[in-house]
């Protein structure tokens, strides 16, 4: 029983701690990819505003387009 | 690059919007009336068995959490989900006809919901009520909605989904889980042959009832008055005051928080109960922990109005936002301070646990619902908004009621629990259960006025809308951000 006891509290420990690396290394990667330029976070405000039907998306969606463009080669 | 006649369909939204404020007088009408039931006893024996508070409290809860807010949620999801994917839902038949089969049986289920529950067909676990017959028919309305939502998702024009959609998935994915799970039961009559065909039993039993029950329970206030209330927030209070999201990597980062922490904190309804301690301990914890995602997302829509709180000042709307938010906070601090072990064996099944229920949903769904509608009515009726006027009377009418119900159940709990505990020199109770009566009735009083004033501005809400329908105050194209109001 003991040993049982011992065991939980390493697991639980050393998942508190995996459980934290994963939120920070979230949140590094948050920030790394606005830093190398893969993503813009922030601009993704924007689909809330910018949300009339006729205007240009704020990151258009290929798959739609491809359908599209499918769709009248058909 | 798109057809120039097409526009964004409303009339999905318009219909759960109606339900929404009908549901929420009905909810709530029941709910005072069962409140002034507690101050005065004798108001249980107006109507017969179908007047009592047993009969009508599951009415209450069931109406305000599976009508009135999950219409308010349907109606923002049809059109916030248009919006921020550039996709009119009349541009699929199917998809389209799928979210109006959805409205119809929602219907039909919330209707048989409150007749077998008044006629007093219920499974007796809280907030899940209801009977096998309708758990199936929530399958099937709820697979709908799925599928209208996965729908929309995939015929978008924008690629990336906006956070209230991340919020909205999370919402379906988990009452889906949620719901399965808990209401696992074996209907009587079809097993045994006895008995009324309506009714079932639960699948587990004793301890593991309650831990499936209160894991459901809990996650039940998660999803159906946290998350979607957030994909509401969202989107409205942005689109309201013009402000782009403070931080759109906050709000992603409060939302894998807010999914992983809130799943596990189920189990502090049932701390000094029969199910392990470490159980008890966790959900104790979780919550705790739940206040970094629960005031990370408010925090973002106060700093949203950076630079901007003269609005505040000048829009009911934003009022209504601004103050939910800033009710989202008291709630989510109070809720884990509920569940440290030491406040827990105080506060538990005392008034201080409704109050807290209350601030919540009083102070953040139904203020967002409430601020929601009437940002979509100038939308969907290309009309002004009837009265300003009337809307900042409701504000303060409503929060007037909202802070005298918490602050009743409050001094009502405290005072509750401690004289259940108090003992004198020998260890005998100092005093028996009528004693705390007698002492509450007042705060019970109070409580039953917050929540008539509430109800007043219900149907000031109710009025304010149905006018902004007929207004003669057309405008001529859509607003961009703030809702236009008469005077």
């Amino acid at each position: 029983m003991e040993q049982i006891r011992e065991l939980q509290a390493y697991g639980y420990f050393f998942f508190t701690v995996f459980l934290t690396v994963v939120l920070y290394a979230y949140i590094v990667h948050l920030y790394r990819a606005e830093k190398k330029g893969t993503r813009n976070y922030e601009k993704y405000g924007k689909l809330a505003l910018d949300d009339e039907l006729h205007r240009a998306p704020v990151e258009p969606n290929e798959d739609e387009d491809e359908m599209k463009e499918n769709k009248e080669k058909k | 690059m798109q057809n120039a006649a097409l526009e964004y369909d409303y009339s999905v939204a318009k219909w759960f919007t109606y339900l929404a404020i009908i549901f929420g007088i009905v909810g709530m009408v029941v709910g005072t009336y069962i409140a002034f039931e507690l101050a005065f006893p004798e108001l249980n024996n107006l109507f017969g068995q179908y007047g009592t508070f047993s009969r009508l409290r599951p009415i209450h809860t069931n109406v305000v959490a599976f009508g009135f807010t999950l219409s308010g949620t349907f109606a923002t999801f049809y059109y916030v989900a248009q919006r921020v994917l550039k996709v009119s839902i009349a541009e699929s038949k199917t998809v389209h006809g799928i979210a109006k089969l959805h409205f119809w049986l929602y219907l039909v289920l919330a209707a048989w919901m409150v007749v077998s529950e008044l006629m007093g067909y219920t499974t007796s676990k809280e907030y899940a009520e209801m009977e096998w017959p309708l758990d199936v028919l929530t399958v099937v309305v709820w697979v709908l909605w799925g599928i209208a939502m996965f729908g929309l998702i995939g015929m978008r024009r924008e690629k990336t989904l906006y956070i209230s959609m991340w919020y909205y998935i999370a919402t379906f994915l988990g009452v889906a889980m949620l719901y399965l799970f808990n209401n696992m039961e074996v209907p009587t009559y079809f097993v045994t042959g006895m008995g009324d065909w309506m009714h079932s039993v639960s699948m587990y039993a004793g301890t593991n009832d309650a831990l499936v029950q209160w894991w459901y329970g809990h996650n039940a206030v998660a999803f159906v008055f946290t998350v979607p209330i957030i994909a509401i927030i969202y989107y409205y209070l942005p689109k309201e005051s013009g402000q782009p999201v403070f931080s759109y990597k906050l709000s992603l980062l409060s939302f894998w928080g807010l999914m992983f922490v809130y799943l596990w904190a189920g189990s502090h309804h049932l701390i000094y109960s029969t199910v392990p301690d470490w159980m008890q301990t966790m959900g104790s914890i979780f919550s705790i922990v739940l206040i970094l995602p629960s005031w990370g997302s408010a925090i973002n829509m106060l700093l949203t109005m950076k630079g901007e709180w003269n609005q505040l000042k000048e829009s009911p709307l934003i009022k209504f936002m601004v103050l939910a938010s800033t009710f989202y906070m008291l709630s989510t601090l109070e809720g884990p301070i509920q569940s440290i072990k030491s406040v827990n064996a105080l506060a538990h099944f005392t008034d201080w646990i409704p109050g807290h229920v209350h601030d919540g949903t009083l102070g953040w769904v139904a203020f967002m619902i409430i601020a929601a509608t009437l940002h979509m009515a100038p939308r969907f009726y290309k009309r002004e908004i009837y009265s300003k006027k009337l809307m900042e009377m409701q504000f303060w009418i409503q929060t007037t009621g909202i802070v005298l119900y918490f602050s009743s159940m409050w001094i009502a709990g405290i005072t509750q629990g401690m004289m259940w505990r108090a003992v004198d020199q020998y260890g005998n109770l100092a005093y028996s259960f009528i004693d705390t009566v007698t002492v509450l009735h007042p705060y019970y009083t109070i409580r039953a006025t917050g929540g008539l004033l509430f109800v007043i501005g219900l149907f000031m809400w109710a009025y304010n809308f149905v006018k902004t329908m007929q207004s003669d105050r057309v405008l001529e194209k859509e607003p961009a951000f703030a809702s236009p109001m008469g005077a």
